[in-house]
């Protein structure tokens, strides 16, 4: 039965995925008059629109177009640049793996941060501390991701001359040399997302801890620490998971800003310039790749979720 | 005075509230309330909501909700001030010398637990006994309890067992230590009536096998009378009487206690009924979710003019959805609803505004079915001015005279629905459906949400209504005393069937049907040693406890 | 209504007001024009240039008062433009239901599961970079949350039985959505428009500060932050302004929209059932 609703979840991740692959094919296909006249611009000439035209299969009619696109990507073949005639998936591999690394690192800093965070706030409830990490969170979700990482690289890397200001990175670094370079974007990353996702854990907590199920363990006179260990942590574990990898779906997001602000070479940086070169097929492939990072998180969410249920861990 | 286990000493109580965006407020709970409780007996304390009977209760556990603190007077349990204990103090008598049984078992209960994990817990906490022996007790109390399968009962997880069982689990949850004191905190209420009277007997039972004592909440005196030694009577945190229970019920020397006693003896004379009935209902087979979820099948009443059916049953009887259907809002599947000898269009959409006007409704839960935004003059005169286009000075005319009417001052005209208190939002609810004039009013478990002397007030207006409009009440319950009080004819429904059906006089007499039976033997009657007679009496056990 | 606010929230009301005004008058408050170069480039703050200059010598304080015209207009129409979109067609789902509410809500989902930068990156790769393209894409892809959250106030309110009990007085569609309805779901609609307008906001200056926004000459802050980013290396501080008024901006509509919707949770309010 769990295993059915988990399976459930996944097809339906899936079907999800199917369904935003078409989305964003169509949306690269919304233009009312053709993709190539708009690459081109005005003065193109006849015989180079149609040798692009003939080059992007625009000839095709697009649900053609569509499929043998879907097709390739499901065997690995996400298709060729149109401005530098380069294969995308070659491209795409490193940068693929730098994006992952600073997201990994952020998450590994912010994770535990938030949810410490979190306790704290609920721990001293309408207290000065608590009152002083909600202002914080409110002020955060506020404030551009350009703002806190050029700030960062004023004091960090101008001012104070301590840490890079551009992130470079390259096969074969050295890890502490590459954890060095990361240090700013990551840190930016980090104080992006850990006020929504410290507001949330504190939600989540405060919600088990407000449940009737802690009175009686209170009134049981069991100590504060069994009560969190035995009662509280089990019912608030599941809330949690689920708020962090929201947020992880959150930061794989904000990545494309913090990367071109760091000049850091992963995807967020390939597809900011691809989208002004306005090189569809590159376009095309980042997108689906970042939304199917978005959607796995979120299943995995939903999954993390069912398991921690126990109705439906032991039906009736 | 050797054998006095908890003696409370003019108890202070204080809260402090955090309205949003306003400065706190201290307000007092519990003024000046002394009681001593003996060993092994049981003090009931009764109120109405803001009574401050739970906050009382637990204060022998040093334990206050919300902000709640004690600011005078003195706690002593079993010898020792609950006030100068530290904190770990209190934590050592919580959970080994009193023990607490909450309302909804359903929400006390950890849902990522085993039972019988959570009932030992206590007993192991304090070091009262081993793992085995803690195991052993709890199964020999849910057998006491008469749980079924008590051996294994306590492998399952809260989800698994009913409503009625985790209420005596819990019991069972707080007898495990072998404390010097319970306190039951409205234990039954949430229940459906013929299931709290097996809960009751069950805890009547374990209190007597286990001599514990203990403090019983409750806002129901005729529960309360079944299982205490003595009662107290409790009304805005000040104490209003107390003595042994006998006393209480059949002499009460308080003006409050006599009305809270005299609550259930609103007598009504039944009307014959009379050639041409206002409303009839006849084969009407209703459900949910397209036509799969049966929850009305082959139903036939009638109501006639200025009279009183009332349709009892308890939840999933189909009660209130016998009202939807009639009010067109759950069209049924087949058979008809004819009005003044026309047939109603089965839809809500079909019906002429004469229909609708006709036929009003008076909802159970007051306060959200006023719109929070109108003022009480709204409220009142839409229908007003929908029905018969009555406009300013003409409509607050009338508004004012429905408020009259409704024995309250004309000047909540301009008041919103959120400063009016439970019985005057209800009485609100009445002049509205009263604005309209109608020839029927559907009321849903109207009296159900009040305090009862506030219910009592609401009935007596409704009958005194009856008398001056004429009008005839389809009266939905689950409460066989107010049907008593204010019903001409009678429908007991059962899973979706009418089971017993007649005028008033026939139905509650003999001989009965198995249902309607159980029905009559779970109204809690004032009167000591009901419970055991009840037991004894019925012919059939409750079915969903 | 306004009886007591917050010292934050009237901060707040108050920083805004200053903004919006701002933007109202560029014209006559800025020294200088938009594109006048007025001085050599990247000049520190002076009393003849209170911002400094940019990156090609144009008065930095000129430019941030035009771009706060650009930057609010831009977002302000992407707001209505969202909110209107996602109001109407929230509260018709909640209220006709049926096959209407089962495909606008699906496909709401669907525009949901894709990240909304995301989603904006990839049609702007083909559409033209102008002003209606902008507001258009920002407007849609935004207006998925206003349906999603007036849809749930709308069909919450909608099962309420004071709405019901209209219905059953025959009351038509238009009393039951604006009598009954929209009054009590007016301050959380409200304090969302206030998180919509700085979402729109951000938004905009997360594009432009791409280059995918708003294009030169005209001046936005998002851009402008693009212009002077490559003088932080050198220690000059140009970019941090338009990014801090971004900021400033944001921060005081939260702390209005966080009042009005901390006044509303408690609908019911007064006394209980005393």
């Amino acid at each position: 039965m769990i295993l059915a609703l988990i399976a459930q979840r996944v097809a339906l991740g899936i079907l999800l995925l199917l369904a935003v692959s078409g989305l964003i094919f169509a949306g690269t296909q919304i233009l009312p008059g053709d993709v190539a006249q708009s690459i081109l611009g005005r003065s193109a000439t006849p015989v180079a629109l149609a040798n692009l035209r003939a080059e992007m299969g625009l000839n095709d009619p697009a649900d053609v177009r569509y499929f043998h696109w879907l097709f390739s990507i499901l065997h690995g073949d996400l298709g060729t640049a149109l401005t530098s005639k380069l294969d995308i998936a070659t491209s795409i591999k490193e940068r693929l793996w730098n994006t992952l690394f600073l997201a990994f690192w952020a998450a590994m800093i912010s994770v535990p941060v938030a949810v410490t965070l979190g306790l704290i706030a609920v721990r001293y409830r309408n207290g000065p501390i608590d009152k002083a990490i909600s202002g914080f969170a409110l002020a955060s979700t506020s404030v551009p991701e350009f703002f806190i990482g050029y700030l960062l690289v004023y004091f960090f890397a101008v001012k104070f001359q301590f840490l890079p200001g551009i992130s470079m990175v390259y096969e074969g670094m050295p890890f502490l040399d590459k954890m060095k370079a990361i240090a700013l974007p990551c840190m930016t990353l980090t104080l992006g997302i850990l006020a929504h996702m410290m507001r949330m854990t504190r939600a989540a907590i405060l919600n088990v801890m407000q449940s009737a199920y802690i009175e009686t363990a209170e009134l049981k006179g069991l100590a504060a620490f069994d009560i969190i260990r035995r009662h509280a942590f089990p019912n608030a574990i599941a809330p949690i998971i689920n708020v962090i990898m929201l947020n992880l779906a959150y930061l794989v997001v904000g990545v494309v800003v913090i990367e071109v602000i760091f000049v850091y070479p992963g995807m967020g940086q390939y597809l900011v310039d691809h989208v002004a070169k306005r090189d569809v097929p590159v376009v095309q492939a980042v997108g689906l790749i970042f939304a199917a990072v978005y959607i796995s998180l979120n299943v995995v969410a939903d999954v993390a979720s069912i398991l921690a249920n126990p109705r439906l861990r032991h039906p009736r | 005075m050797a054998d006095v286990l908890l003696d409370i000493r003019n108890l202070r109580i204080e809260a402090t509230t955090y309205p949003p965006g306003e400065k706190p407020m201290t307000i007092t709970i519990v003024d000046g309330v002394s009681l001593t409780l003996e060993k092994g007996k049981v003090l009931g304390l009764i109120g109405e909501s803001g009574a401050g009977k739970s906050t009382i209760g637990l204060s022998p556990m040093g334990y206050g909700r919300g902000g709640v603190r004690i600011t005078g007077g003195e706690v002593i349990l079993t010898g020792r001030d609950i006030l100068k204990q530290g904190k770990n103090g209190i934590r050592k008598l919580r959970g080994h010398q009193a023990c607490y049984v909450a309302q909804s078992a359903a929400a006390a209960f950890n849902p990522a637990q085993r039972l019988m994990d959570q009932v030992v817990e206590s007993t192991l906490k304090h070091g009262l006994a081993n793992r085995a022996e803690a195991q052993r007790r709890a199964v020999a109390l849910f057998r006491k309890l008469s749980l079924p399968d008590p051996e294994n009962i306590g492998k399952r997880y809260p989800h698994q067992v009913s409503g009625g069982q985790l209420q005596r689990v819990m019991t069972a949850m707080a007898l495990c230590p072998e404390p010097d004191l319970i306190i039951f905190d409205e234990p039954t209420t949430a229940l459906d009536v013929t299931t709290q009277i097996d809960v009751l007997a069950a805890i009547k039972q374990a209190i007597h096998a286990t001599g514990v004592a203990a403090l019983y909440i409750t806002h129901d005196l005729a529960v309360v009378a079944q299982v205490a030694d003595d009662i107290m009577v409790l009304r805005h945190g000040k104490m209003v009487e107390a003595g042994p229970a006998h006393q209480i019920i059949k002499e009460p020397k308080q003006a409050y206690t006599q009305a809270l006693v005299a609550v259930h003896r609103l007598e009504h004379e039944e009307k014959q009924p009379t050639p041409k009935p206002i409303l009839s209902v006849k084969n009407v087979t209703a459900a949910y979710g397209n036509g799969i979820l049966k929850v009305l099948k082959n139903v036939s009443v009638e109501i006639h003019p200025g009279q009183t059916l009332a349709v009892v049953g308890e939840s999933g009887s189909g009660k209130s959805t016998l009202a939807r259907a009639i009010t067109g809002l759950l069209p049924p599947q087949q058979g008809e609803i004819t009005f003044e000898g026309r047939k109603l269009s089965n839809r809500l959409g079909g019906r002429t505004k004469e229909d609708l006007r006709q036929l009003q409704m008076i909802y159970q839960m007051a306060d959200v079915a006023m719109n929070p935004r109108h003022t009480v003059g709204t409220i009142i005169g839409r229908p007003l001015t929908f029905y018969f286009g009555l406009k300013g000075a003409e409509r607050d005319r009338r508004v004012k005279e429905l408020l009259e009417e409704i024995e309250m001052g004309k000047g909540f005209i301009d008041r919103h629905p959120a400063e009016l208190s439970g019985g005057q939002k209800q009485r609100v609810c009445i002049a509205r459906a009263l604005a309209a004039k109608p020839k029927l009013i559907i009321c849903d478990e109207v009296t159900s949400a009040l305090d009862p002397l506030v219910a009592n007030g609401i009935l007596k207006l409704l009958l005194n209504l009856q008398q001056i409009e004429h009008v005839a009440y389809l009266f939905i319950t689950h409460d066989l005393a107010t049907v008593k009080s204010i019903a001409d004819s009678i429908a007991v429904m059962y899973r979706g069937e009418v089971v017993r059906y007649g005028a008033k006089s026939q139905v509650l007499t003999p001989p009965f049907d198995d249902y309607t039976d159980l029905l009559l033997w779970s109204v809690p009657e004032m009167e000591l040693g009901w419970l055991e007679k009840a037991i004894a009496g019925r012919k059939m056990a409750s079915a969903g406890n | 209504m306004f009886r007591r606010i917050p010292i934050g929230a009237l901060t707040g009301l108050v920083i805004a007001t200053l903004f919006f005004l701002v933007a109202i008058f560029a014209q006559w408050i800025a020294p200088y024009g938009l594109g006048d170069i007025a001085g050599g480039v990247w000049e520190p703050i002076s009393a003849k240039f209170l911002f400094g200059t940019d990156n090609l010598g144009r008065d930095l304080l000129s430019r941030m008062i035009y771009g706060a015209q650009t930057t609010i207009l831009i977002a302000v129409l992407a707001t209505l433009l969202s909110f209107s979109m996602g109001v109407i067609l929230g509260f018709t789902a909640a209220v006709v239901g049926g096959w209407f509410d089962m495909l606008m809500s699906r496909f709401v989902d669907l525009l949901m599961a894709i990240p909304t930068l995301i989603f904006g990156l990839v049609v702007l790769s083909v559409l033209p970079s102008t002003l209606v393209t902008l507001i258009l894409v920002m407007g849609i892809l935004d207006a998925t949350r206003v349906y999603r959250l007036s849809r749930v106030i709308a069909s919450d309110l909608n099962v309420m039985d004071f709405v019901e009990a209209a219905k059953l007085r025959g009351e038509g569609k238009w009393w039951v959505i604006f009598a009954e309805i929209l009054p009590n779901a007016l301050s959380p609609l409200i304090s969302e428009l206030g998180l919509r307008f700085i979402y729109a906001v951000l938004f905009l200056s997360a594009l432009s500060f791409l280059g995918l926004g708003v294009q030169p000459p005209a001046a936005d802050w998002g851009g402008m932050v693009k212009e002077n980013k490559d003088g932080i290396v050198f220690g000059i501080p140009a970019a941090l302004i338009p990014a801090a008024a971004i900021a400033a901006l944001a921060i005081s509509v939260n702390l209005v929209a966080d009042w009005i919707l901390n006044r509303t949770t408690d609908l019911k309010g007064g006394r209980g059932n005393g």
